[in-house]
């Protein structure tokens, strides 16, 4: 056996868009066990529940990741409607899950860009994040915001979009999905692309569900779990099928994302087609009594805020569970046994979102 | 699998406009919707401090005493909030970002202005309505 030494990999790393410290136990150039440690980027916006009105706290949930933004306010919204029994307007349902998809593809886009980057492949990478600007543009125009929407309230949506806007977003969709399909062919289909993913970090099916991978770190490896599916939004009204790859390599989860941007682009279709006209808020009344448990699914995977309201203004207690802290257990377990140099691909491979991570 | 399958792409981007604006000397992209900064029209703000307690970040201060009204622009997270509960529409959400900050401190102080109308001995309606706001 020859000599194991520890080599510090983060907190600041070119491949790391945000904070995270791995000790890499090597022997040679192979990984035998890497010891993760997070808590740089606490922020403590959990306790601060306590301190902000519940209307108001939603500006706060929707700031806990700078990425899914939306689906984390969304989420919020659904755990204190749910404890209120507030009944939410069907055109909100779908004006929410349509803001849920235009946030997925513009997280997809970005971490794909990010992934190009990883693997060196700087051109790709730049033509990933120039079809994210379209999603950013439309966002801007339906809710104000580029990345923070701010469109969510308990109780509905702040902002309708008009049937001439909805109609324009659908037409330029199909020029997107064009531009789209040229780039997902070659992250599906080039051979420097595949000849670097392949094999590398593998994640077997039965490790995926042991660890409790979520997301496309899962249905990388073929466990089919997504959150979509639970109906919740107006994802019940909708026919999609959440993307499986059962390979469980780096180049699994790459397709299960891009196959994602896909799927999300149908559905936004099918919300457009399907919005019932109506009222898109209801009046909220009183203040949160009970307990409840929301998930989504965000484009990482699962997402959970648990609500705890004690009948005044102020929450007694928030608590988030987002899906790259499932993701970790999982992501030591791909990186025992490989190589050094594949360790910054199979990181960013399950698309860690630190600031998420620890709120 | 196929080699240069990034080639079309990379030759129509080449060959093509490019997906970038030459900002600044082409202005920035914004849509009226677009969350920009809080601006606020002084002559009309009555100092009722909803937008204060409805500021998830603490942002803003509205002293009754001293008629003034403040807002530290590191902190405010241009979340529109202030401006929705506003009861005299007095802020509005200008859509260009606020600049750079060249100093410690973001704090920008506004001097209210409002006077309140006095009593019109003759009220008609016009002027009660007033009054009520």
């Amino acid at each position: 056996m020859s000599k194991q030494i520890v080599m510090p990999f983060g907190p600041q790393h070119p491949v790391l868009p945000e904070p995270i410290h791995l000790d890499l136990v090597l022997e040679d150039e192979t990984v035998v066990d890497v010891i993760p440690s997070i808590g740089y980027i606490h922020r403590g916006l959990e306790s601060l529940v306590e301190k902000r009105q519940f209307p108001e706290y939603v500006y706060i949930a929707e700031r806990t990741c700078g990425i899914c933004s939306f689906i984390h306010g969304m989420t919020y919204c659904q755990g204190i409607e749910r404890v209120m029994n507030i009944e939410v307007p069907e055109r909100a349902h779908y004006l929410r899950t349509i803001w849920s998809e235009y946030s997925r593809l513009h997280s997809h886009l970005l971490w794909l860009g990010l992934f190009a980057d990883a693997m060196g492949f700087e051109n790709l990478f730049m033509n990933a994040w120039k079809h994210r600007e379209f999603v950013l543009d439309v966002m801007e125009e339906t809710t104000g915001g580029r990345v923070i929407q701010g469109s969510c309230k308990v109780g509905g949506v702040r902002r309708d979009i008009d049937r001439k806007i909805l109609e324009r977003m659908e037409r330029d969709l199909k020029g997107f999905e064009k531009g789209l399909k040229d780039m997902a062919n070659v992250f599906l289909h080039d051979d420097s692309v595949a000849s670097r993913l392949r094999g590398v970090g593998v994640l077997s099916r039965a490790d995926a569900y042991d660890c409790g991978a979520a997301g496309p770190t899962a249905r990388g490896s073929g466990v089919p779990i997504d959150i979509r599916m639970t109906d919740y939004a107006a994802y019940g009204e909708l026919d999609f099928s959440p993307a499986v790859v059962p390979d469980g390599d780096c180049y699994a989860r790459c397709a299960v994302r891009v196959h994602e941007l896909f799927s999300s682009i149908d559905i936004i279709r099918q919300s457009i087609d399907q919005i019932p006209e109506g009222e898109i808020e209801v009046k909220v009344k009183g203040n949160p009594d009970g307990e409840y448990f929301s998930r989504s699914e965000q484009p990482r995977g699962e997402l959970v805020h648990y609500v705890k309201g004690n009948g005044t203004r102020y929450l007694a207690r928030s608590r988030i569970r987002t899906p790259t802290l499932t993701n970790i257990p999982s992501l030591v377990k791909m990186l025992q046994g490989c190589e050094l140099a594949d360790v910054p691909v199979i990181v960013l491979s399950i698309d860690p979102c630190i600031g998420c991570m620890e709120r | 699998m196929a080699f240069f399958e990034m080639a079309k792409t990379a030759i129509k981007s080449v060959l093509g406009k490019p997906a970038t604006r030459r900002y600044p000397f082409v202005a920035a992209k914004v849509t009226p919707i677009s969350r920009g900064h809080v601006t606020i029209d002084v002559s009309s703000c009555i100092s009722c401090g909803m937008c204060m307690k409805k500021c998830p970040a603490e942002a803003i201060c509205v002293n009754k005493e001293e008629k003034t009204w403040t807002i530290d622009r590191l902190r405010c997270i241009v979340c529109n909030s202030c401006v929705e509960v506003c009861p005299v529409s007095c802020l509005t959400m200008d859509t260009v970002y606020s600049p750079a900050m060249t100093t410690h401190s973001g704090l920008e102080v506004f001097n209210i202005t409002y006077v309140k109308p006095e009593k019109p001995k003759k009220t008609d309606s016009s002027d009660e309505k007033e009054e009520k706001t």
